[in-house]
Parts: C-alpha cells; structure tokens; sequence
C-alpha cells in the first residue's frame, strides 16, 4: 500500500514537472520571439506563475508531509504576491519612461489619467 | 493590542514552520524574539490594516483557487500565441473600470489582472485601471468585470 502510495506520488510529481517545465521553455521562448518590451512581460509572467507554482507542486508531491512541504508553500505564497508586483513596477516605470507598445492597435491610457493641472499658464 | 498579539501568533508560526525545532530552551528564544519583534513594531507604529490585515476573510483561499484556474487558462492562450508561427498579438492599452474602494481590494484586483498572463496592470487611479492587453481575445471586459466583483468580496467593501 506504501510503495503503491508512494508511486502514485512520484508519477502525479513527474506529471507536475512536465507541464511546469513546458511552461517554463514556452516562457523562455516568448522573451525570444515576442517583439517588444511590453510582450515580452507576458512571456516572463508564465514562466513565474504557472511553471514556477506547478514545479514546486511537484516537489511538494516528492516531499509528503514534511517541513519541507511548509516551506514549499510559503515559497510559492510568497511568489504568489511578489511576482505581480515586481511585474507592476517594470511596466509602470516603463510606462512612466514614454515606451510604448510596438504596434499597438488601441490606447486608451488618456481616458484613465487626467491631463496635469494647469497653474499660472505653466503645466506641472 | 488584537492585531500585537495576530502579529506575535503569526511571526511564532512562522518560526515554527521554518525552524521545526521543539527544545525547549530554542523554543523560548523564538518566543522571545518573536516578542521582540512585536514591541518593536508597535513601537514603530506599525500595527495597522495593512501590515497585520486580520480583517482578511478566509474566502481568500477560494479565491486564490479560483484565480489559479483563471491563471491556468489565460497562460494556455498566451502559450499559443507564443508558439503560432505567425504570432497574432494585438497589443493594446485598455481602460478597465474599477469598483473597488479600500486598498485591500485595489491591491487583490490588481493583483490578479497583472497575474494572469496575457495582462499587466501599467497605472491605477481610484476608480480605473491602464492595463495593457497582448491579445483582443485578453481584453474581456465581463471577465474583469466577474474579477472585479470577486476581488471586491475578498477586499472588503
């Protein structure tokens, strides 16, 4: 029943690893093919989301119920909240910088901020 | 005094969970510094919402799930995008309204649209979003509209 258990285990981690990989290399090949800056986030996005959450699943299957498993998790909690500001602030100092979108098809950035104030005739 | 001794419950967990020692002389250290750490912050006034966010419900685990299967989904479509030979994007800066009102939810809304591949939270302003989209098919209106509402229960009104 152990060893049946503990097989089951190690083929769920393996399948774990497999996909989490593929996201990984798929990640990778986006920041190579896809054109710009702003593309290439999306690219970076699902190699630390999906591949990093689904390889640490995997090890987490590897583990069992140990401290290790704990630690596992806080790890993928912690990438669960850094990951997406970390992204923010690449794209925000970007946005901020005036680089903008390769082709890009709509902007609807002006209907969001308003226009700076106006003091004195001297924009701010 | 509630959200000293949530800061002190937590920080002593953590060094459980990290340690996973139970001498008793190690144990009182980590108490000790847990306590330490405690007063320290108090001291620098830093028990408030934001760093001790007791007020989190535990429907943030279903929501988390349930951003999981959106996170899955939306890395699959931009996974495609990425392997078609001729890569189809459509790169576009989009206005996503917002109904959020406490910093919790700005936070967990925007968030979750940065994690979901395919979309990037640029800029925030209380009452709408820059997000900037890869494809036509990632700017889905009544999708951030449903994230929205569900960010909104999580964060609080």
């Amino acid at each position: 029943m152990h060893e049946l258990l503990g097989m089951a285990a190690d083929i769920i981690s393996i399948f774990l690893f497999i996909i989490g990989g593929g996201f990984m290399l798929i990640g990778a090949i986006g920041i190579i093919r896809l054109p710009d800056f702003w593309s290439r986030l999306h690219a970076a996005g699902i190699i630390d989301t999906v591949g990093a959450e689904l390889i640490l699943t995997g090890m987490m299957f590897q583990a069992g119920f140990t401290q290790v498993t704990v630690k596992l998790i806080l790890i993928g909690l912690f990438l669960f909240v850094t990951s997406p500001t970390s992204t923010h602030a690449l794209a925000n100092a970007a946005f901020t910088a005036g680089i903008m979108p390769l082709g890009m098809k709509r902007n609807e950035s002006d209907k969001v901020l308003k226009p700076a104030p106006v003091r004195d005739g001297v924009k701010t | 005094m509630m959200r000293a001794i949530g800061l002190g419950v937590g920080l002593f967990g953590l060094w459980l969970a990290l340690s996973g020692y139970f001498k008793p002389f190690l144990l009182s250290l980590g108490v000790l510094s847990c306590i330490a750490t405690v007063l320290i912050a108090q001291r620098m006034r830093l028990l408030d919402r934001e760093t001790v966010p007791l007020e989190l419900p535990l429907t943030l685990l279903l929501y988390w799930a349930w951003l999981g299967r959106e996170v899955m989904k939306s890395s699959i479509a931009v996974s495609r995008v990425i392997l078609a030979r001729k890569m189809p994007i459509a790169q576009q800066l989009i206005r996503v309204p917002t109904t959020q009102h406490t910093e919790m939810g700005h936070t967990i809304f925007a968030n979750s649209i940065t994690l979901t591949p395919g979309t990037v939270t640029v800029e925030t302003t209380d009452d709408s979003y820059i997000i900037h989209a890869l494809t036509d098919a990632a700017c889905d209106m009544d999708g951030f509209a449903s994230m929205d509402a569900r960010a909104a229960k999580v964060g609080g009104a």
